[in-house]
């Protein structure tokens, strides 16, 4: 089990989700952060005050899988994600302890493993 | 219309000053409902794109434009004798100092180019646009109020338009239409959800804008007199009916009444009585709205089916709205509450026709003119930003500002910092895409 954390520009959130979508990667939480990736300051202008935009606007994506989806999710992010410019992100993969999934208490590989279409047709 | 000789009525006058203050509101109104709608990266450009038009568009009005629209000239086209408001004096001129005249109808000349911007946002180089909207003035919008209003061929062919379903919302939805078409639909339209940023901001839009409406339609009175409370009655009639019928067609057809469908109702209300506001009985200005709002309805649901990236719908909303009423115009026209021009019901069918007629050449001359401005523009500039610039977002690329920003991470830069960048720092709109 890995948790994949990718830091991405905000406009190619959407690509990025088709992506995963397409690699049926379906569990994952997005926040708004800010940051800075080395890429060239904005430089903003409000009346007098000219200010340079030390950090840019980004999406944080933070995935559990199971090991036989570290590699698509990787690639799908890659793919997606990338311009080409400095700015584009990073994806790191780290280890997980224990996965708990809260309505039924599984665990780890359960816990990630998606909800069959049986389960899912239930609701 | 009032003799020319006739001394200005201080009601008169007190009416006007008061109803070129409410057309001119409208123009930021516009901005709010438009930036309601679109993301919020596009929020500030999209308001700008408003906003500006009280800038250059009025200023060219005033040197130019009114002349060509107003001056005594041929059937097509206005004179010269009024170029830089010379001989624009306060001498009496339909009833109100000439130079008052000159002014309220200036603020109509802002608004409709204001109003092309809505199938031009989250795309458009902002420099262009100010151009743009510049040319189209003397070429399009001058031209076409010098045929309806300023005594041109239309006038002549009997097309009535109290306050500018055709010279403005047509004419305008025309040229949005090309416009679109022209420059392309924004890069990630069909492929991504693109969901309105602050629907509370454009229900605001939508208030003043109505609140605007009362001087734009009312004050086309010219008058502080029966006729401008006829047409204030509609414009508060037919927006409500056009707003009660959108209400039931959205229940009828989902079960909810949605907010942005009510903003949409109200404004196509109003486009819809626009032509008729001081032509037409109260009866006729419901009817007018509640029925006139269904051409729009449908053509909102097919044209996001479609390429085509008019993005704020103004073709359906205005189009289709200032078509409508045009023709209902024709049909419902009332002597018994005018004392003026008849229409079909009353026994006038030739009406219907001239309103047609009216109709067909301003979307044509509008349509082809818009198209050779364009595509004269894009020789000389690009049109548009590069990809990455337009993910970003055109309140960055354009403007070098943020509508909604924390300041988080803003270092500031004081004059002599940074020897390196002072170009940046002097030019932010360009340190985005050029550094």
């Amino acid at each position: 089990m890995k948790l994949i954390v990718a830091v991405i520009r905000p406009e190619q959130l959407g690509h990025v989700l088709e992506s995963l979508f397409h690699a049926d990667v379906r569990g994952l939480t997005i926040s708004r952060v800010q940051g800075h990736g080395g890429e060239i300051e904005q430089v903003e202008t409000y009346r007098g005050t000219t200010v340079m935009m030390a950090l840019a606007e980004k999406v944080r994506l933070e995935i559990a899988v199971s090991e036989s989806f570290v590699q698509p999710t990787v690639q799908a992010i890659l793919s997606a994600a990338r311009t080409g410019e400095v700015g584009d992100g990073k994806v790191l993969v780290l280890p997980i302890d224990h996965i708990y999934r809260i309505r039924t208490g599984e665990a780890d590989q359960d816990a990630v493993t998606p909800v069959t279409t049986q389960a899912a047709a239930r609701h | 219309m009032q003799d020319e000789s006739a001394a200005v009525q201080t009601a008169d006058l007190a009416w006007m000053l008061v109803a070129s203050a409410l057309v001119l509101l409208m123009t930021p109104a516009l901005a709010c409902f438009y930036a309601g709608m679109v993301r919020s990266k596009n929020a500030l450009n999209t308001m700008m794109m408003s906003v500006v038009a009280l800038g250059p568009v009025a200023l060219v009005w005033a040197l130019a434009g009114y002349s060509l629209a107003f001056a005594p000239g041929n059937a097509f086209i206005g004179a010269a004798d009024f170029l830089a408001l010379r001989s624009v004096d306060l001498a009496p001129h339909h009833g109100m100092p000439h130079l008052l005249f000159m002014a309220f109808q200036g603020t109509f000349a802002v608004i409709t180019t204001a109003l092309i911007s809505g199938a031009l946002v989250e795309r458009l180089r902002f420099p262009v646009y100010l151009v743009f909207i510049s040319l189209w003035l003397l070429a399009v919008y001058a031209p076409v109020a010098h045929w309806i209003w300023g005594g041109g061929f239309l006038a002549g062919d009997g097309a009535l338009d109290f306050a500018g379903g055709t010279v403005i919302h047509v004419n305008a939805a025309a040229a949005a239409l090309v416009a679109a078409l022209v420059v392309g639909p924004r890069r990630d339209y069909g492929r991504q959800a693109m969901l309105p940023h602050s629907v509370p901001l454009t229900l605001m839009g939508t208030g003043l804008l109505w609140f605007g409406w009362f001087g734009f339609n009312a004050g086309s009175a010219l008058g502080a007199n029966a006729s401008a409370a006829l047409a204030f009655v509609n414009t508060l009639l037919a927006p409500a009916a056009a707003l009660t019928s959108w209400i039931i067609i959205d229940l009828a057809r989902s079960g909810r009444a949605t907010a942005i469908g009510a903003a949409t109702a109200i404004v196509v209300g109003l486009v819809v009585i626009t032509p008729a506001a001081g032509y037409v009985g109260p009866l006729a200005a419901m009817t007018m709205g509640a029925s006139g709002v269904i051409p729009s309805y449908i053509a909102l649901i097919l044209r996001a089916r479609t390429r085509l990236d008019d993005s704020l719908d103004v073709v359906a909303a205005h189009g289709l709205g200032g078509a409508t009423g045009a023709v209902l115009t024709g049909v419902f026209a009332d002597p018994a509450w005018s004392g003026g021009p008849a229409g079909l019901l009353a026994g006038h069918p030739d009406q219907l026709r001239a309103q047609l007629v009216g109709l067909a050449v301003v979307i044509a001359y509008s349509s082809a003119a818009t198209f050779l401005i364009l595509r004269a523009l894009a020789l000389v500039v690009p049109l548009r930003d590069a990809a990455r610039m337009e993910g970003i977002g055109m309140d960055v690329s354009q403007h070098g500002e943020e509508a909604y920003t924390t300041g988080d991470g803003a270092i500031l830069i004081t004059p002599g910092d940074r020897p390196a960048r002072p170009a940046a720092a002097a030019s932010p709109a360009l340190s985005g895409g050029a550094s």
